[in-house]
Formats: C-alpha cells, sequence, structure tokens
C-alpha cells in the first residue's frame, strides 16, 4: 500500500511545482484524498485537471490498490 | 471485430442524455461515491440510466480506458464525460450542474 508521502510524489512528478497535500482517510493506505494548487490547470476543464493526477496513478488506481482518490484541484493566485 | 463490451457502452453513453456507471444500482449502491452521485441526480429530478459495473470486471477496464478516467463512479451528459463524484459535487454546490442537466433533458 502506498503512502500519503509517496502519492504525493508521483503527483508531484507528472506536475512540477504544484503544491500537494494528500491524506490517508482511512489509515489502510488505499483511500486517499488529494488537494492539488498547480498552474498547469489554468484554461483546463475539471475533468481535464482531474485526468492530469490521475494519470500519474493510472497503475495504482487501476489495479485497485487504490480503491477511492477523492481530488480537490485549484490554480495559484496570481 | 467490434468489443461488445465497449459497444454496449458506448451505445449507453451516446444514446441517453444522462448515463452513469456505478457500482451497484441507483436503488442500492455499493460504494458512497456512487451513492453520492445518485442522490445528485436525484435531487434534481433528472431521468437517468446506470449501468452497473460490478457483474463484469472488463467492463471497468474497457470503460476507464475509452473514457480516460481511472475510478467509477463516472457521470456523462449528451455523451460527454462530467467527471467522478468531486466533481458531480462541486459542480452542483456551484450551481453549474443543474442548468446542464435541464439543457440535457430539455432536448430529450
Amino acid at each position: 500500500m502506498p503512502t500519503p508521502r509517496e502519492v504525493e510524489a508521483l503527483i508531484l512528478a507528472a506536475l512540477p511545482g504544484a503544491r500537494v497535500s494528500v491524506r490517508d482517510m482511512t489509515g489502510t493506505g488505499d483511500h486517499f484524498q488529494a488537494e492539488v494548487t498547480a498552474e498547469q490547470f489554468r484554461g483546463r476543464s475539471l475533468v481535464e485537471q482531474h485526468q492530469m493526477i490521475y494519470a500519474p496513478l493510472k497503475s495504482l488506481l487501476a489495479g485497485n490498490i487504490i480503491h477511492a482518490l477523492s481530488l480537490k484541484t485549484s490554480i495559484p493566485e496570481p | 471485430m467490434p468489443d461488445p463490451i465497449l459497444e454496449q457502452i458506448k451505445k449507453l453513453i451516446e444514446g441517453n442524455k444522462v448515463a452513469l456507471f456505478m457500482t451497484g444500482t441507483p436503488e442500492m449502491p455499493r460504494c458512497g461515491f456512487s451513492a453520492g452521485v445518485v442522490e445528485v441526480l436525484q435531487k434534481h429530478k433528472v431521468p437517468f440510466v446506470a449501468m452497473d459495473i460490478l457483474p463484469d470486471p472488463r467492463i471497468r477496464q474497457v470503460l476507464s480506458a475509452y473514457s480516460n478516467w481511472p475510478t467509477i463512479p463516472q457521470l456523462f451528459v449528451n455523451g460527454k464525460l462530467i467527471g467522478g463524484c468531486d466533481i458531480v459535487r462541486e459542480m452542483d454546490a456551484k450551481g453549474e450542474l443543474k442548468p446542464l442537466l435541464e439543457q440535457a433533458s430539455e432536448q430529450a
């Protein structure tokens, strides 16, 4: 099971410079909540923003290693 | 040779204004996130069709590859992926979901 820090690192590698905060909701390493603030989200739809976070986590999600990932995305204030 | 599961998925998305892929049924959702989307749709009294992805693990694999969305539930309106539970709730809270759904049901 991945730790919140490992999930953060995967997201950060895909979105350099982003502010990423991941919490393990159940303490079981399979239900996470992530808040991501990234300049890369500017001009992108919510679906695209979430897809950008899912991309580096694809194998963990597809393999159901991460069962649930709740996402909150935002764009940094200028 | 077309994949029958993919054909079934596309038919549901393209043939319905509001289509939901979920775990369980609207009457008996099997996960809190699926239940959350059903709750929002029912609150707005929107007719929708739902497909339970649990009976065959291939449904989820084929759907996720098609939509580029790894998790369930997935809500489609007018053939377009709206998102999962977080996006549906966020759009609903901002008042953005209702006009989208109303537009869809008017066209029905």
